[in-house]
């Protein structure tokens, strides 16, 4: 998928900064739904480069607020339909999550995720050590080692897919409504004229606008610093890798909150083991021996036969941490330039849901329920939305 | 490994220290609105460049103010609290 190269025109009725999986599927859902078509998403980089390439491809909705597993709920529901609805191959697999839990503390809190859940219509359940054994017959979980598993919280919802499809089938659904894509265009500078944006600066030339929507995740700050506008986020390196493939022996998703790793198995063969941030934020891809040897110890913990596994690739993906692991998006303090940031480590899994949710915004004017609690000005009420089930791999 | 350079203790590896966020100048307390509070706790300047931040050498448990650029990496200089802002009042 290849978006066409054109002249930028000189006027949108809405300019998407950002072409991952959450700017495209605005941009999908907004010539989709709303007859908003008059569109132009744009990137720095190419389409997907940023962190809808880099994250670790997990769906799942086992979150422990209301507000966020409803949101993800419809996330997950979306994702599953996607295929179809593009003509294109996801390779969504429904392969089931396993957490796992180490201490009393954390079979307690999988306990209150999975009430919560099940109230919300979500396969969760709190399951036994024998029960582990039966989903993940290789996994360690003998009681001699330093963190014995106690219990494991089963999300049989939970899913894969393959993360550039996404944002690819969403690309060639907007621009086959007439939706422009530019790449290697990066916007420099906002305007603003009577408390709203008019127009974008680009390195191609400047864009009057009628809207703006930001989904920059890996650099929010930075963009919404352009249009005058703070953000309670700070941007932090997260670094994953994946081994040489081997045969297919590890069915769900493995994660360990407290050894700060997951672990699974790709459809080639290969495992993807990822953690949780670096320790201090930094805007770098860059990584570094401690983290690397730190992913490596905790996936050994859970699958000691990975010693005998050759590191294929590594990388890194910017995430841009909240006070309270939840998105920041909707409204901000700048009329007609909307938000879609805060995606910190659970940005991928929400891609449908948000795109469908900032169209609606964008072309309405009106926030639809299902995001009101997410909005920047949440901080300044001090009514956060403390997500503790967000990341698989800290908190 | 990389080494962060700490007032108190000299160079160390930056694995011995934490990390304490942005240093942000702490609103007057009597004075300040419930926003000035809020803008003070959680938001942050987070640029993409020279920023000013709280590090604690964990084993001393020694603060102090590092002065570092988070495109590179690179430490540009590390101070004790109070040389920080005897600089900001001059």
């Amino acid at each position: 998928m290849t978006p066409r190269t054109t002249e930028l025109k000189k006027h949108y009725d809405v300019v998407i900064i950002g072409a991952g999986g959450h700017g495209c599927a605005t941009a999908y859902y907004l010539a989709k739904y709303h007859g908003v078509r008059n569109i132009a998403v744009l990137d720095k980089s190419y389409l997907g480069a940023g962190n809808t390439g880099r994250n670790t491809a997990v769906i799942r909705s086992n979150y422990l607020t209301e507000e966020g597993v409803r949101f993800y709920r419809e996330s997950v529901r979306l994702f599953q339909d996607l295929s179809n609805e593009f003509g294109m191959n996801i390779m969504y697999e429904n392969r089931g999550q396993l957490t796992l839990a180490h201490s009393d503390a954390a079979v307690r809190s999988f306990r209150w995720r999975a009430e919560v859940n099940q109230h919300l219509g979500v396969r969760s359940e709190l399951v036994d050590v024998t029960t582990i054994r039966e989903l993940v017959p290789h996994l360690r979980v003998e009681e001699d080692c330093r963190y014995p598993i106690l219990a494991g919280l089963w999300h049989a919802d939970g899913a894969t897919a393959r993360h550039d499809t996404v944002a690819w089938g969403y690309a060639k659904g907007a621009c086959d409504r007439g939706v422009e894509i530019h790449q290697l265009t990066e916007v420099q500078g906002i305007e603003i004229a009577n408390g709203g944006v008019s127009a974008v600066r680009t390195n191609r030339g400047r864009i009057h606008c009628g809207a703006i929507v930001q989904a920059v995740a890996g650099a929010s700050s930075v963009v919404a610093n352009m249009a005058g506008i703070s953000l309670p986020i700070q941007s932090y390196p997260l670094q994953a890798m994946v081994t040489q493939p081997y045969k297919p022996l590890l069915d769900p998703h493995v994660s360990s909150p407290h050894l700060h790793v997951y672990v699974h198995q790709t459809s080639r063969g290969e495992f993807v083991i990822g953690g949780g941030s670096d320790p201090y934020p930094r805007y770098q891809t860059q990584a570094t021996l401690e983290q690397k040897e730190a992913l490596a110890a905790a996936a050994l913990e859970l699958f000691p036969f990975l010693a005998q596994a050759k590191v294929m690739r590594q990388w890194a993906g910017t995430t841009d941490m909240t006070p309270d692991y939840s998105p920041v998006m909707g409204l901000s303090p700048v009329k007609n330039y909307y938000l879609d940031a805060g995606w910190g480590t659970w940005g991928f899994k929400a891609t449908p849901i948000s795109g469908k949710m900032m169209a609606e915004l964008v072309a309405t004017q009106r926030v639809p329920d299902l995001i009101a609690p997410f909005d920047l000005a949440r901080f300044q009420r001090f009514t956060q939305v403390n997500e503790a089930g967000a990341t698989a791999a800290s908190h | 490994m990389k080494i962060l350079n700490c007032p108190l203790n000299g160079p160390r590896n930056i694995s011995e220290f934490t990390y304490g966020g942005e240093y942000h100048a702490m609103p007057d307390a009597a004075k300040s609105s419930r926003s000035d509070w809020a803008e003070y706790i959680f938001f942050h300047r987070n640029p993409a460049g020279p920023v000013i931040e709280w590090w604690c050498h964990t084993a001393s448990a020694y603060w102090f103010l590092a002065e570092r650029d988070t495109r590179n990496n690179e430490i540009l200089r590390t101070m004790p609290v109070a040389e920080y802002l005897s600089e900001q009042q001059a």
